[in-house]
């Protein structure tokens, strides 16, 4: 059996150290499976998250060998092991301890998100109506695992530290799921424009090539939101149109 | 004087899952003020990985369909011993609960008349699941995600209960652990709601993530709720057995659906050699036929690969045992073999199992549409759990409730695909419902420091001790345990070992030792739900040495057939003061004969 070298980060939010472990390879196994196997056979108190080990919650996001990635759905096979694998927590984010880092900011970002509001029901018994051609793109962005790789890899966020003022990729998905869900009738432009800072996103499309769900994030939903936003508060015609209203 | 941090609700919900979130949005609605704790981040509970969709008679795509289809396809695929009200409630509330999660931004497939889209499957008459794509169950967690943190819920993410509180007979709050610092918390309530899901980590092979180590059912049980048809478990028979990392993974009963056949190393189609008598009109007698029901010919009888999912288990487990199996422990499933039916097959095989083709091309490096799979049965649901009433979800202890998973009744000894993620959304909005009106009408009991001090000691025991045994190891050898002998096929022998090997592994988890400090340490959280596992475990085996029947999710080769004795009651499980597990047969209550009329009716 083929041993391959981990090179974990180890340590708390004060800080950290690469630590080398080595674990026997077999075939088939994930990164999840490496380090689950160094829990039980070397580091017990190793922290690490996970949940489903099949894609579906997103909970085991982390850098290996520097990229943005689920650990349970990255096999071994798939990354040089001649030398060691790096295996370190999403860095756009705090560390908290070994391969966790603090994700609590998406969900206060969330919070501040208006939330779902539908029109009145179309049939008498409270029910809606809608197509399946309509809901398509919705669908797709309700794909999201929310595995915040998409927050990690934005520039915006890991570079710039903007945490303040952007929401980041997942949360313009999910402002744009809102805003074309055919039953919606909120308005979330305004926000997008002057407080969720739709600007900085420079479409560099970091965000999508990371995407386990392969959700087209910037071409189908910042880009379009980008436009409504465009529409409803640059647009100089619209602008002259309101003006004359008004008087 | 403990100076723990103490947080005070009125009513506080353990699990954050389907079941739980609902119950919180439900008990919020009542203007009671809610705690949700959350053994991991909101929104990533074992109920995203639910795929095929829920149950619910809107007949949008049958107009025939009705709760009295529902219910009687329920009962009969619980094999009657079900709490008939419970399945009664849950056929009459599902169309409501579904309709409401449109109302709060669900996105349904839809019919081409703009409806909520409703699939078929096994053991519902006519089709019934409304679902999105293969990915139902994430699509219901956000939806009530979404919608519960604008309802003023206070979620408590990565905190593990430890211990419910009691004051007298009633349970009054718990102490649980924050996960990043290991510190303790007591909660104060003044009613507490379980809804922990399911306990697939008591078995190795399990499509159950970490977190279903049983810990509503066992905080129930040491608190003195009543255990109920903890001999029932579901195992599906066709989970991922290849490679190791993904062993347990489901694989959708849609393959067969689509015309998948299961075959053992002989190359032989083995589900032809043993056809259930009373299946036997209802099933194919040539692969020809087989082939012509999936392809739609309303004439023809079903293949025997889509018998009931408890007997192609147990046929899996008989090839395998009998030297036929696969290299790694299971049998073939094919879905490749079609092109020999149809052209252009990989693309139709891409088009209807899109998940599948990419689950085993991302994590075995096979491609279904050239190769077959290796699979095998894997520990799937649990159908028992806290005995709880059928209106109120009340357990038997006063201020505990209980929904989802962790709580029993609705399926009997044998649950349908798709009633599980209505039964948490049907019983988890009573649960809450009932959780706040208890609260209204009780103040908080008092906080016992004494219990307090004693949890927190025996929870810190395996960092004080020198050196002892590796927490990971025992779970390991639980799992093993109870796979082999308290699996899929039960005998008298084994089950009386898998007794004495539970006290020899509750012995050894009384040495177990963690290195490290408490910071978010997994080695210390597993040495912690050992005591669940074992709690399950020990309720599972005393359950199925009892039933001396097969009947659904349980088989036995020393009492291989149903016996009508055995439909007139469930079997209990309870804590005596002693701390020993007492088992009791509570007769099943006599349905009411508008019922027995629907089940009549029905056929």
């Amino acid at each position: 059996m083929k041993r391959a070298t981990f090179s974990i980060r180890r340590g708390g939010r004060e800080g950290g150290t690469m630590v080398d472990y080595q674990t026997e390879v077999s075939e088939g196994m994930v990164v999840l499976d490496a380090v689950h196997q160094i829990q039980a056979e070397a580091a017990p108190d190793l922290a690490c998250r996970w949940n489903c080990k099949a894609g579906k919650c997103g909970s085991c996001s982390a850098e290996i060998n520097g990229k943005p990635k689920l650990m349970c759905m990255t096999r071994l096979d798939t990354i040089p092991l001649d030398e060691p694998v790096t295996i370190e927590p999403m860095r756009a984010f705090a560390p908290v301890k070994d391969l966790i880092s603090d994700v609590s900011w998406n969900y206060e970002v969330k919070k501040r998100i208006k939330k779902f509001k539908p029109r009145p029901p179309d049939a008498e018994d409270g029910t809606w109506r809608m197509q399946q051609s309509d809901i398509d793109r919705v669908q797709e962005f309700r794909k999201c695992i929310e595995c915040y790789l998409c927050q990690d890899v934005c520039h915006v966020l890991r570079d710039h530290n903007k945490h303040e003022e952007f929401i980041g990729p997942r949360f313009l998905v999910y402002s744009a799921a809102l805003e074309m869900h055919p039953l919606d009738t909120e308005n979330r432009t305004g926000e997008l424009k002057d407080l969720f800072g739709i600007g900085y996103c420079n479409i560099t499309k970091c965000c999508t090539k990371v995407c386990p769900e392969n959700i087209t994030i910037t071409d189908n939903a910042i880009i379009p939101l980008k436009e409504r936003v465009v529409d409803e508060h640059y647009d100089p015609l619209g602008k002259l149109v309101k003006l004359f209203r008004k008087k | 004087m403990n100076d723990y941090p103490t947080f005070e609700h009125d009513v506080l919900v353990i699990g954050a899952g389907g079941a739980g979130l609902r119950a919180a949005i439900e008990a919020s609605a009542a203007g009671v003020s809610i705690g949700l704790i959350c053994k991991s981040l909101l929104g990533k509970a074992h109920t995203v990985m639910a795929e095929g969709g829920m149950a619910a008679a809107l007949a949008n795509v049958d107009d025939r369909d009705n709760w009295k289809v529902h219910f009687s396809d329920t009962m009969r695929g619980g094999q009657y011993v079900n709490n008939w009200r419970m399945a009664e409630i849950h056929a009459k509330e599902a169309p409501d609960r579904v309709r409401e999660l449109e109302a709060w931004g669900a996105v349904f497939d839809r019919t081409t008349d703009g409806k909520i889209l409703q699939r078929n499957f096994g053991g519902h008459r006519y089709p019934r699941l409304a679902h999105v794509g293969d990915r139902t169950g994430l699509e219901l967690i956000r939806t009530l995600q979404d919608h519960g943190i604008h309802q003023g819920i206070e979620v408590y993410m990565e905190v593990t209960v430890v211990s419910l509180l009691k004051d007298g007979d009633r349970v009054v709050g718990c102490v649980a652990y924050e996960r990043e610092h290991g510190r303790f918390r007591i909660f104060r309530a003044k009613a507490v709601v379980l809804a922990t899901g399911g306990i697939g980590r008591a078995y190795k092979i399990t499509s159950n993530s970490w977190e279903g180590t049983g810990d509503g059912h066992a905080l129930a049980y040491d608190a003195g709720a009543e255990l109920i048809d903890m001999e029932f478990i579901q195992f599906h028979p066709t989970g991922m057995v290849w490679p190791p990392s993904v062993r347990g993974i489901l694989v959708t009963e849609g393959v067969r659906g689509e015309g998948g056949i299961l075959k053992n190393n002989e190359g032989r189609r083995f589900m032809f050699d043993d056809i259930p008598d009373n299946y036997k009109e209802q099933t194919a007698d040539t692969p020809e036929e087989g082939w012509r029901y999936v392809t739609g010919d309303k004439n023809a009888r079903r293949p025997p690969e889509l018998l009931t999912r408890d007997h192609v288990a147990r046929c899996i487990v008989r090839e395998v045992k009998e030297g036929r199996g696969s290299p790694h422990g299971g049998v073939y499933l094919d879905i490749a073999w079609i092109k020999e039916k149809i052209e252009n097959a990989p693309e139709h095989i891409k088009k209807k199992l899109p998940s599948m083709y990419h689950q085993f091309k991302q994590l075995a490096n096979l491609d279904i549409t050239t190769e077959p799979m290796e699979v095998g049965p894997t520990t799937h649901y649990v159908m028992g759990g806290i005995r709880v009433d059928a209106n109120t979800q009340a357990s038997t202890v006063p201020g505990l409730f209980a929904a989802g998973e962790c709580a029993a009744g609705i399926n009997g000894a044998n649950r349908l695909g798709g009633n599980s993620l209505s039964d948490l959304i049907v019983f988890g909005k009573r649960a809450g419902e009932y959780a706040a009106v208890f609260a209204k009408e009780n103040g908080h009991g008092a906080i016992d420091e004494r219990q307090v001090g004693q949890i927190v000691r025996t929870a810190l025991a395996p960092f004080d001790r020198g050196g002892g045994e590796n927490p990971y190891t025992i779970q390991n050898d639980l799992q093993e345990m109870m796979q082999s002998l308290v699996g899929i096929v039960r005998h008298h022998d084994e089950m009386i070992e898998a007794l004495n090997g539970i006290d020899m592994l509750r012995n050894r988890s009384a040495r177990v030792f963690v290195p490290g400090n408490i910071d978010f340490n997994p080695g210390w959280h597993t040495a912690l739900d050992l005591h669940n596992l074992l709690t399950v475990a020990e309720a599972i085996t005393r359950a199925a040495l009892e039933r001396k029947e097969s009947r659904g999710g349980q088989y036995r080769d020393d009492f291989p057939a149903k016996d009508p004795e055995y439909a007139k009651f469930n079997f209990t499980l309870i804590k005596t003061a002693d701390g020993s597990m007492k088992i009791k047969r509570v007769p099943i209550p006599e349905m009411p004969d508008e019922l027995k009329q629907v089940i009549e009716e029905m056929g």
